[in-house]
């Protein structure tokens, strides 16, 4: 309950109030859309563009500073990290620590085809032997076709 | 007294599924029908103590008797009449008891309409369905008792926080769980399957429309929870992928992958091993999102009732119910018929890659959920995993699944025609790259993956529509045959077009709300004007409003457009006293598909001297579509679901008349 509470204080994103904008609107934009990859260090999983929370109003302070300076995006995270730990990313970079976490969908999605391509082979294997034997016994057939035949 | 009841019939549930377990196992194994009816009646037992518990646990937040422990902690007198209700299940204690209630309540239905099931079978199922009750009500019983007593009788009760206070979450739960816990019936027969050492096509059909149901159930509760962030967050989104909605998500993507290789066990019987896996995973991932939420491992925006004492309870739980599982599994796997064969393009293909995207899907969100705490064990650094890695990942993942959905219910079983696929298609391909082009062209380049999102949502409606044409032969046979087939179409065929719509809806609603939603935001006095998009908004006055447990500061902002009004939006800041908590009431003027989203911010000194408030608004086009394409999909379950149960009735009578 008190993680909710806390929470409540981070709530209703305020990175759109007009006091703390860029005037310059190209500049803005990149701003915004790097307050999506900035998480707002006390509240509990939400970004700085969402955060209401005044430590989330100093970041965004820094972004657009750095934004304004002209810096890149690259260099605008290395900052963020340098001085607040990779905690600060809601995407964490591409680096060995992190190694499992970007080659899951890799290593899923080549193992699921490996196991399909088995599956398909053992197949192509039993078909030259003839079909496949009837796993029911013929009275759970025979029930099996009574419940089919509704199709 | 009714509290004392309470507790005494909670204990009582806890000896009955014990005895549910055993007799059952018993019953089962010496197929005797007098024991294995004697356990079904210990599961009714079970289930009907466990609801007079809860029902005297709702009492006691009725008659807000503060003598108990969870009412005192999460209750107050000035509290509605619904949310005082709702509080019987919005703490910690309260939500496992439900959690029980469901698990007992699904045992009590598989003893009572399971008749056409074999009696073994049906036996083991109960039995592993009262094991599981044992681990739930122990814990509920010994570490969360939700009828506890205080010694020291407070005057008023804590209250329930502020933000829970609202009707989607009033029964956000009872439909999450009845979704999250309904995989246990799923986990129940897959273990009953592997003891018996069989699973066959008959299986399948009985095993599906537990699935169906619980798949359902879960879709609207997970639905709700979205909703519920969506209005009364106040930050205008819906989902933002966090632990907690990851931890009620992964059941449901694995829920879907068992859908659909139970039809292929069904229909071919093929993946047997597969589909018994996945029906042990679906309430491994349910009991690991309990473990999750409630043990504060994870920080998040909707964690309650924290306690991570408990929370290892909960782990060691979870590890003996999957343990067990996956040990009988590993064990019985290997000697499992391996069934019928098909060919690269056929129907089971399409299924099968299905499921091996909606599994690496599950496994992206998993290791997404768990790797902060990964990486805090292994080297200690902090890390976070937020929305921007899971739209990197999770969403090219579904796309990949979507763009081949279409084609899996024209393929035929066996052995399928791709250019017959693409011949029974191109229409609605075209349709869709039309359509995502000109939406490309509309808002190029800034949005290239929106226009993505857009061809793959109009790709799903119009391969779902194709889908049902060619199986009516629309166009093609004169109007009394279509008539004729339209009508003599099974249940689960209308199921299957509406849930595949339904997604399709859901992902136009969420490409389009994403890309072309307009904000707008500025500090007002009273007569203050924004604009937003082509609408116009004027702060025209602020009052203060009394509800009947908080005080709220309440504007009333005019939206016209081109000087006709549109709507008159009351956005709310909410004051709760007892527990001096802010929230903020979001106004929504609803279009036909679009939300106009307007909140109040915090009284602040405009620059004139005069009170100010910092008013945002949001113009959220096709919202409506990502709440009603989950419900579209959920009474597509529902309208299988139906079919399934007439099947049910066929059985029986079949049985009869052997």
């Amino acid at each position: 309950m008190l993680v909710a509470l806390a929470a409540i204080a981070c709530m209703a994103g305020a990175a759109a109030d007009p006091a703390e904008r860029l005037p310059d609107p190209a500049q803005e934009a990149r701003a915004r859309t790097l307050f999506r990859e900035v998480r707002c260090l006390v509240c509990q999983n939400e970004s700085i563009d969402d955060s209401e929370a005044a430590l989330a109003g100093d970041l965004r302070q820094v972004v657009r500073d750095q934004v304004k300076q002209g810096r890149s995006d690259k260099q605008i995270r290395a900052f963020l990290v340098e001085r607040y730990g990779e905690f600060v990313l809601l995407k964490p970079p591409f680096s060995a620590g992190n190694a499992l976490l970007w080659a899951t969908p890799a290593i899923a999605l080549i193992l699921g085809g490996v196991l399909m391509a088995l599956l398909l082979r053992r197949r192509a294997a039993s078909a030259a032997d003839g079909e496949d034997s009837a796993p029911l016994s013929q009275v759970e057939e025979a029930r099996l076709q009574v419940l089919l035949k509704d199709e | 007294m009714i509290t004392e009841f309470g507790a005494y019939a909670l204990v009582l549930a806890l000896v009955l599924s014990a005895l549910q377990m055993i007799l059952s196992a018993i019953g089962g194994a010496r197929r005797s029908s007098l024991l294995a009816g004697a356990g079904r009646g210990a599961a009714l037992g079970a289930f009907l103590g466990t609801a007079l518990t809860f029902l005297a646990l709702i009492h006691a937040f009725v008659v807000s008797d503060f003598s108990v422990a969870n009412v005192a902690a999460n209750s107050h007198t000035a509290k509605p009449m619904l949310y005082k209700v709702a509080g019987a299940w919005g703490s910690h204690e309260g939500s496992m008891l439900l959690w029980c209630l469901v698990l007992t309540g699904y045992g009590a239905a598989v003893a009572s309409f399971g008749e056409a099931l074999p009696p073994r079978l049906r036996a083991y199922a109960v039995a592993t369905q009262g094991a599981l009750g044992v681990l739930f009500l122990a814990y509920t019983v010994f570490a969360s008792n939700p009828m506890a007593r205080l010694l020291d009788v407070p005057v008023e009760g804590a209250s329930l926080n502020p933000l829970l206070q609202d009707p989607a979450l009033a029964f956000h739960p009872p439909f999450l769980y009845a979704g999250y816990v309904g995989f246990s019936v799923v986990f129940s027969f897959s273990m009953a399957a592997l003891i018996e050492g069989r699973v066959d096509a008959a299986w399948a059909r009985w095993v599906r429309p537990w699935t169906l149901a619980a798949w359902s159930f879960l879709t609207v509760g997970i639905t709700l929870g979205a909703f519920w962030a969506y209005y009364e967050l106040g930050w205008g989104g819906w989902w933002f992928w966090d632990p907690v909605e990851n931890a009620s998500f992964m059941p449901w993507l694995i829920g879907s992958a068992l859908l659909h290789s139970a039809v292929v066990l069904e229909k071919r019987g093929a993946l047997p091993g597969w589909t018994v896996f996945l029906g042990l995973a679906a309430f491994t991932f349910s009991m690991l999102g309990a473990f999750l939420v409630r043990s504060g491992v994870l920080t998040s925006v909707h964690a309650f009732a924290v306690d991570p004492t408990r929370g290892i309870l909960l782990l060691t739980i979870m590890g003996i119910a999957a343990g067990a599982g996956f040990a009988m599994f590993a064990l019985r796997a290997p000697s499992l018929n391996s069934g019928g064969l098909f060919a690269p393009v056929s129907r089971e293909s399409a299924i099968v890659l299905n499921n091996i995207i909606l599994s690496t899907a599950t496994a992206v969100v998993l290791v997404g959920t768990l790797f902060p705490l990964i990486r805090e064990a292994t080297d200690g650094e902090a890390v976070s995993v937020g929305a921007p890695f899971f739209n990197m990942t999770f969403v090219p993942l579904m796309v990949l699944a979507m763009a081949i959905l279409p084609a899996g219910p024209l393929l035929a079983w066996k052995r399928g025609d791709a250019r017959l696929v693409v011949r029974r298609l191109w229409l609605a391909l075209a349709i869709a790259a039309i359509l995502g082009l000109a939406a490309f062209a509309a808002v190029a380049p800034r949005s290239a993956l929106a226009s993505a999102g857009l061809v793959v949502g109009f790709w799903l409606v119009g391969g779902a529509v194709l889908e049902l044409a060619e199986r009516v032969k629309a166009f093609r046979a004169p109007w009394p045959e279509v008539r004729r087939r339209l009508t003599g179409l099974p249940r689960g065929a209308w199921g299957t077009t509406l849930a595949h719509a339904g997604l399709g809806i859901f992902v136009l609603g969420a490409a389009f709300e994403t890309t072309w939603r307009v904000e707008a935001a500025q500090a007002l006095s009273v007569g203050g004007q924004l604009k937003l998009g082509a609408y116009e908004l004027a702060l025209t006055d602020v009052g203060t409003v009394e509800g009947e447990n908080y005080i709220a500061e309440r504007g009333i902002v005019k939206i016209t457009r081109a000087g006709a009004p549109v709507c008159e939006a009351r956005p709310e800041r909410r004051f709760y006293p007892t527990g001096k908590q802010t929230t903020s009431e979001v106004a929504i003027c609803p279009k036909v598909l679009d939300d106009l989203y307007v909140v109040l911010g915090e009284r602040r000194a405009g620059p004139d001297g005069q009170p100010a408030w910092l008013v945002r608004a949001f113009v959220n086009p096709w919202v409506r579509l990502i709440f009603l394409g989950p419900l579209v999909m959920a009474i597509g379950g529902l309208v299988s679901l139906s079919d399934r149960r007439l099947r049910f009735g066929v059985g029986k009578r079949a049985e009869r008349a052997a």
